[in-house]
């Protein structure tokens, strides 16, 4: 009984303390924000692993999303005899939820794996500690870059996601299905609004990066340095970015849009 | 040296690509437009009731949106709606003795104001009062007096 009270507390605590270390963490990545701007080159090698190297996932997904929107919006709104309003449809649900929240998690699949499964092994295999040695600061020297390239790619992946898929929705109502052209693309022009809806998705998604980009490092640093531990740590990572990608998906949408 | 230059380049390309697709989301998808966001004038009314009537209505004439309604505010002295309504700048042409009517696009879809044009020769023009003015059709209301009548009717 009292062991596991016991258990019960020192699992708390552990949280709490792991919680802490890893907002010590996020404070030194900003604060080397000033040495990597004196090396853009690390943040461009970056950009290209968590951005570039993420295109065709993103693209491809966003697309058939946008597709499969398309085909389902058109047979519940054709029963109503609303098929026109299917742009507007694909739009809202791509540019407000799908778009950020869907390529957070392709995000967290691709891109915040490596980086765990990246830094972990880098840990492991005490490169961290060489650099330290070298009187490199690791966090300065490596996460930084990779974060700041995490927080800028994830709004473009989005965007684009989203570009994407209203391009699919597009294609499958408009070119299969017979939904007028005029009217899809003049429905949804008259009703997505750029404040409302864009920039928010565009908040959004940087929320996102900012979040999963953070735990994937996170996990990476604090890893124990075995092969189970980078292992274990990698799992978590995608585990807990999606999560809180879900979770603050519905937080940031009853504060913007709830009202 | 070269698999350097092509990390950039693909960046850059990359960089572009994602602001195109915003671009693209704000011009194609949103229709933001730059120019008439900041230019016009605004009118207001009031009216005795304007049904279910929201901000950011369209204002039309002759079935054309010239504005939008940008404020919906009350009145505690005469217990009157009044709509503040922005006006983009190239329809500076409304006569004083224009009427405002609140109307419903399809039998249950969104409300607008439509503004008939009058005959005086004095234009509106930023900060008036449209005078006339007619409110919003409420259905309960429409229902209530046909059935009114129809009760008149049949009683004679």
């Amino acid at each position: 009984m009292l062991d596991s009270l016991a258990g019960l507390g020192r699992g708390g605590l552990a949280a709490l303390a792991s919680l802490g270390r890893a907002h010590l963490l996020l404070w030194g990545i900003i604060g080397g924000l000033p040495s990597m701007l004196l090396r853009p080159r690390l943040l461009i090698a970056q950009i290209y692993n968590l951005g570039v190297l993420s295109l065709l996932i993103i693209v491809v997904s966003g697309l058939f999303v946008g597709m499969v929107l398309g085909l389902q919006g058109h047979y519940v709104l054709s029963q109503f005899g609303a098929a026109e309003s299917l742009g507007v449809m694909v739009a809202a649900s791509l540019v407000r939820e799908l778009g950020p929240v869907v390529s957070a998690l392709l995000f967290a699949g691709r891109a915040g794996s490596a980086l765990t499964a990246e830094i972990g092994l880098m840990k492991a295999t005490e490169q961290l500690s060489g650099l330290e040695m070298m009187a490199v600061d690791p966090v300065k020297r490596v996460l930084t870059p990779r974060f700041f390239a995490g927080l800028l790619s994830m709004p473009l992946l989005a965007a684009l996601f989203s570009a994407v898929g209203v391009i699919g929705g597009w294609f499958v109502g408009a070119g299969l299905l017979g939904v007028d052209d005029g009217a899809f693309w003049g429905q949804m022009q008259s009703k997505i609004d750029f404040h409302e809806d864009v920039l928010n998705g565009v908040i959004k998604s940087l929320i996102f990066g900012l979040v999963v980009t953070w735990i994937a490092l996170f996990e990476g640093y604090d890893t124990s340095p075995t092969s189970t531990g980078v292992s274990r740590a990698t799992t978590r990572t995608v585990v807990h970015a999606a999560l809180a990608v879900l979770g603050l998906d519905f937080i940031l949408t009853a504060l913007m849009f709830g009202g | 040296m070269a698999r350097i230059r092509l990390t950039e380049i693909l960046v850059g390309a990359f960089m572009v690509l994602g602001f195109v697709a915003l671009f693209f989301l704000a011009m194609r998808v949103s229709n933001l437009s730059l120019a008439s966001a900041e230019n016009g004038y605004s009118l207001s009314a009031r009216f005795d009731n304007i049904g279910s009537l929201r901000v950011r209505a369209p204002v039309s004439m002759a079935g054309v949106r010239i504005g939008r309604v940008t404020q919906i505010g009350f009145d505690q002295e005469t217990y009157q709606a009044v709509v503040t309504m922005h006006i983009d700048a190239q329809y500076d042409q409304i006569p004083s003795d224009t009427f405002a009517n609140i109307f419903t696009a399809g039998l249950l879809g969104e409300q607008y104001i439509g503004l008939d044009p009058g005959g005086s020769p004095d234009m509106l023009s930023a900060g008036d009062r449209i005078e006339f003015t007619q409110s919003a059709l409420v259905l309960e209301q429409m229902i209530g007096q046909f059935l009114l009548s129809k009760a008149e009717e049949g009683g004679e």
